[in-house]
């Protein structure tokens, strides 16, 4: 075996396995998922009345922009936004801005920082914020206290776009759904319950609740129209 | 932590080991030259592409002529990869980000190139803003096949080279390859790609979505064909996620079921491996030392990774958050961990994806606690061993194997044999030299980097105290175990916009982490060849009284010592300043 034959082997290998593996493969995985499976292949879409609204795997924001003088205000290029507190809130998330599906990260924020307290406490206090309502009382008296806040809604996801919240997040902020859209707490709750995605098979991973179909759901319910 | 935490992690394990021993016999078939089932569909394909790449007759391989068979197709796969990534700005479908992308700079493309062709997939660049899906797919996902293929024949080279009874030759390497992937990869990837996708994760090629919220806000969502990179990626051990935060992605890795179907493709191959050892040597108890031994490590780091989780951060309790379990919340240290995988199935992911070289994520390992973040450091320390990457875990294992095998043989005074093959001066060396590389490169990286400028200007703007020191080790040992994991916080690629427009690349990290990637990927595989081809010429010994068993208790731990030593003696000055700093203390910096 000479080198150059050695050589040429290596090429024509690598060409032969980069056509079978490279377009072979994935396109046959892409064209039998289209058949198979056209609603989880195409990034499980959900619409209101024949509008995308989302993915029902990728979280969003559920916020209105702020506008100044007339105008959208802008911080670093990117619209202000401040939390819509009509609709449940999903996780902090460390995109930008948040909830950016084209461009997903972790926040990295490390385990004894102070900067990592000082963002936590940011999204306690935020989150207690919302919490009061504007005559300073509590929509929920049990959550007054950074104590009293569930993890995932002071902690920031890994990918930025978790689609859910925590069963006991859901249940906190269902007080002040239940007040702002004059609902009962009960109606809120089963709302909850039936979005509650349960563990896989029944033990693999962890419960939580979809906050883009809770929020539809709250809508379609209230008969609040699509944007 | 919970009950229900404890029983899924232990449900992973029996059920690894159901699906691996299977597939670690139909393995030993697969490079026993037998016909299997697929024989019938991919026989003629396999038989063609011998002939066109002028290897149809077969011929065996000396130690030489495989590594260098291997080297040049590796190499010719270093350039194609290289061309395909610099020419993105002309490829199909690269403008379905809603901006036309260009290719990333030259000094991003060497590190991702060199790291794709490692098995390392170490991750500067950023998936959806980075790379087009042609990129992705022609490059990328053709290297997740074929550098875990590389890997997968030199584990099994070394095994022909330990059960040889006659003979120099360890195989042909095309073969070898061609037959891992056709027999190996491509049909269970198959399957997998296709569970994916029923499960959510993305299989098309379509723009990305634009999507109107309830409240008004616009939502671009990227897409891609990610299900078919996605399974080559968890089952290959490669961990370049198709996006920028991998399988913590919802188009990755959408639920519980397919986080745990995910972490079954990382380790089935690898433990699959050590059962082919077995049978191929045609010792099957040797397989079972090894494999506790292995077994042994992994969980230990499952159990504390996960006791550390799931008592929180020092910064989230002095941000006032209990931690513990309440009713409808995990509780524990959940910056940068996904609900719906909690602690347990966070911290299960994470170490599988460190002790293989798979460094797939789905949770954000910079966030994780000093003790929880120890747990990668120390997989890492240990060369990856502890199953490891498919083939590198097992033939880096062996070499530990001969290692113990000859510090036994010093012990009780007599000259140390490996199943009769005795093992000399000539074998010795070339074992140490191949166990220490990867820890030497790991630490002059590191040191390299911490001490110049260039270095440091990686570290990432929110790492404060340790974290800083614990970022640069961990990209250094990450990069030199071709693992891919990393604290990514640390950055190689500045990029302002999608597409690559004004993006930059720090030339210093990109290069010094290509290097160590290559260097120990590439000289760690020579040295196990030539060990490989020393064993092979030897004549077997028939086992005497005084023979020191391989297959028995004393071994195991005998093997778990000289690992854990090894370890913990080239790691543990570095260990002290980062990790262990953070682990012992409350402090916040």
């Amino acid at each position: 075996m000479t080198l150059t034959r050695e050589i040429r082997a290596a090429f024509v290998s690598m060409v032969v396995f980069t056509v079978v593996l490279g377009l072979g493969y994935p396109l046959v995985v892409v064209g039998l998922s289209q058949v198979l499976f056209p609603g989880a292949a195409n990034g499980s879409k959900v619409y209101v009345g024949g509008k995308l609204v989302g993915s029902s795997l990728i979280g969003q924001s559920f916020s209105d922009l702020v506008y100044k003088n007339g105008k959208v205000e802008l911080q670093a290029g990117e619209p202000v936004t401040t939390p819509d507190p009509r609709y449940f809130q999903s996780r902090p998330s460390a995109t930008v801005p948040p909830y950016n599906a084209a461009a997903s990260t972790f926040s990295n924020y490390g385990p004894n920082g102070k900067n990592t307290e000082q963002f936590i406490a940011g999204n306690i206090s935020s989150y207690l914020a919302l919490n009061r309502a504007p005559g300073g009382t509590w929509y929920d008296p049990a959550v007054t206290t950074a104590a009293q806040v569930p993890v995932d809604a002071a902690n920031s996801s890994a990918s930025g776009l978790d689609p859910d919240i925590s069963v006991a997040n859901a249940k906190i902020q269902a007080y002040r759904i239940a007040a702002l859209r004059h609902l009962s707490l009960t109606e809120v709750d089963s709302l909850i319950s039936r979005y509650t995605t349960g563990r896989s098979l029944g033990f693999l991973g962890e419960p939580g609740v979809n906050a883009l179909q809770l929020n539809l759901a709250l809508n379609r319910l209230t008969g609040t129209p699509a944007p | 932590m919970t009950v229900q935490g404890w029983g899924q992690i232990i449900l992973y394990m029996v059920v690894l080991v159901a699906l691996g021993y299977p597939l670690g016999m139909y393995m030993a078939r697969v490079y026993s030259g037998e016909r299997v089932l697929l024989s019938r569909v991919f026989g003629p394909v396999e038989r063609l592409f011998l002939r066109a790449v002028g290897h149809g007759e077969r011929k065996g391989q000396t130690w030489k002529q495989y590594a260098g068979s291997l080297l040049l197709f590796s190499l010719a796969g270093w350039l194609i990869l290289y061309l395909i990534l610099r020419t993105a700005s002309i490829q199909p479908w690269n403008d379905y980000a809603g901006t036309t992308f260009h290719a990333a700079p030259w000094n991003v493309t060497f590190n991702t190139v060199s790291s794709f062709l490692t098995n390392t997939n170490w991750q500067f660049y950023g998936g959806e803003t980075t790379l087009t899906y042609f990129s992705q797919m022609v490059g990328l996902t053709v290297q997740n096949f074929v550098s875990a293929a590389v890997g997968i024949v030199v584990a099994i080279a070394l095994i022909r080279g330990i059960a040889q009874r006659s003979g120099k030759q360890l195989g042909n390497f095309y073969e070898d390859v061609v037959r891992t992937v056709l027999y190996v990869l491509l049909p269970i990837a198959f399957v997998a790609a296709l569970v994916l996708a029923s499960q959510g994760v993305l299989a098309n090629i379509s723009h990305y979505l634009s999507a109107t919220g309830p409240t008004g806000l616009t939502q671009t969502i990227a897409q891609g064909p990610v299900a078919g990179q996605e399974a080559i990626k968890e089952l290959g051990t490669n961990g370049g996620g198709f996006f920028n935060v991998n399988s913590a992605h919802p188009f990755e890795n959408p639920n519980g079921f397919t986080n745990f179907f995910e972490m079954l493709l990382v380790l089935v191959i690898p433990v699959g491996l050590v059962f082919t050892y077995g049978k191929m040597v045609g010792r099957r108890r040797q397989s079972v030392a090894i494999f506790a031994t292995m077994f042994i490590l992994f969980l230990g780091g499952v159990a504390v990774a996960y006791a550390a989780e799931a008592h929180g951060s020092p910064a989230q309790h002095a941000a006032g958050l209990h931690t513990h379990v309440i009713s409808g919340s995990t509780g524990g240290n959940l910056e940068g961990k996904e609900q719906r995988f909690g602690i347990a199935g966070s911290a299960l992911f994470d170490v599988v994806t460190t002790v293989t070289s798979c460094g797939a994520v789905n949770s954000a390992i910079e966030s994780y606690t000093g003790l929880g973040g120890a747990i990668p450091f120390a997989n890492l320390s240990a060369s990856e061993v502890i199953f490891g990457g498919v083939g590198t875990g097992l033939y880096s294992m062996l070499l530990y194997v001969l290692l113990a095998v000859f510090i036994g043989g010093l012990m009780v005074g007599r000259t140390p044999e490996l199943l009769g093959k005795k093992v000399e001066a000539r074998e010795i060396k070339l074992v140490a030299l191949g166990i220490l590389i990867t820890p030497l490169t790991a630490l002059f990286c590191t040191a390299l980097a911490v001490a110049s400028r260039a270095g440091r200007a990686s570290l990432s703007s929110v790492a404060t105290g340790p974290q800083r020191f614990s970022e640069t080790l961990y990209a250094y040992l990450s990069q030199s175990n071709n693992n891919g994991s990393a604290f990514a916080g640390y950055t190689g690629f500045v990029q302002p916009n999608a597409g690559n427009v004004g993006a930059h690349g720090v030339t210093f990290a990109n290069l010094l982490g290509a290097f160590a990637m290559v260097f120990a990927r590439y000289a760690p595989i020579l040295f196990a060849l030539a060990v490989a081809g020393s064993l092979a010429g030897k004549r077997v010994s028939p086992p005497g009284l005084g023979t020191m068993r391989t297959d028995n208790g004393t071994f195991v731990v005998l093997l778990l010592g000289v690992v854990i030593l090894v370890g913990a003696l080239t790691f543990f000055p570095a260990l002290l300043l980062g990790p262990l700093v953070q682990a012992l203390t409350g402090h916040l910096y």
